[in-house]
């Protein structure tokens, strides 16, 4: 069930990260610059957005397989980190830039702000894979069983330390 | 690489981005195919856009993923699923090359619906297909 959920997760993140990325490289200037840019993001945001829908609920999922490993996990709140990032830069995108979309929407090469969005979410968006594929090395690096650590360590990762060497 | 903990994630989360280029360059178009996404805009202008990024992603996959087979060639050598996604790929790059190019890359008339549809389908299963194999190659 578990690798079904997990299958899923990183399947469709095929959908989201894919459409997302063509996007953002419209955004850039950098393909199917002939289309206008309020087309790209119209067409392709149904499908960005439903893929985000799935990973959100199969991330649901996999989170509450074993919750208190993923919640002491320093990849894993990293990772929620950098989500939140990328709708902070989504929500910005869309109040400044994306309102002016008439001025800029047939050039080729978008205006500045436009690509820094488009930019900070490609980048975003290899940092979540980034971190989401490191996120079982946690058990190896850095697990709150794995005393003595650095300090910073245990206070990323919210290990509970004291005398007793039982995980909490 | 198997010296190091650090190179096979390292490598893997490579491997993984190649998948979204791959991913996002490979629905545009069969999206399009299927009268979906970009409805508005001619299927060939957009295979054109997306082919470079096809490759770019093709470019960024192949190589991590014989990097990450080196790492255990002679156990990928016994799972089913490692020789499931091997096939597959091949008979989707194929595919992708032959078929589907040729499909995007003429005049919308000649081709009709059905056969723009079965190419985006039989594209979307096999990249698919790859996919799983993939994600399963670990389990027996």
């Amino acid at each position: 069930m578990y690798l079904i959920v997990l299958t899923v997760h990183v399947l469709t993140l095929t959908v989201f990260v894919g459409t997302a990325l063509m996007l953002d490289l419209r955004l850039l200037g950098v393909t199917m610059t002939r289309v206008p840019a309020s087309e790209v993001i119209a067409r392709l945001l149904p499908w960005t957005t439903a893929g985000l829908l799935v990973m959100m609920t199969s991330g649901a999922l996999l989170f509450y397989a074993a919750p208190m490993l993923r919640y002491q996990n320093v990849f894993f709140r990293l990772k929620m980190v950098a989500l939140v990032l990328a709708a902070l830069n989504v929500w910005v995108f869309r109040s400044t830039v994306y309102r002016r979309i008439a001025e800029w929407d047939l050039d080729r090469v978008p205006p500045r702000r436009a690509r820094v969005a488009g930019g900070v979410s490609l980048a975003l968006w290899a940092i979540l894979i980034t971190l989401g594929r490191m996120i079982p090395y946690q058990l190896y690096w850095f697990d709150c069983t794995r005393q003595p650590q650095s300090a910073i360590v245990n206070a990323l990762s919210g290990c509970i330390t004291d005398s007793s060497s039982v995980r909490r | 690489m198997r010296s190091s903990p650090w190179l096979f994630p390292i490598v893997a989360t490579i491997h993984l981005f190649g998948l979204a280029i791959i991913g996002g360059s490979v629905l545009v178009v069969d999206l399009r195919l299927l009268g979906l996404g970009l409805r508005r805009q001619p299927v060939s202008q957009l295979a054109r856009d997306a082919e470079p990024w096809l490759l770019r992603g093709l470019l960024v996959s192949l190589p991590t993923g014989v990097l990450l087979f080196m790492c255990f060639a002679t156990k990928y050598y016994y799972l089913t699923f490692f020789w499931v996604k091997m096939a597959s790929l091949a008979v989707v790059l194929l595919f992708t090359f032959s078929i589907r190019r040729e499909v995007t890359m003429s005049d919308e008339q000649r081709i009709g619906r059905v056969r723009s549809t079965a190419v985006a389908l039989v594209s979307l299963s096999l990249w698919t297909t790859v996919a799983i194999g993939g994600r399963w190659i670990g389990f027996p």
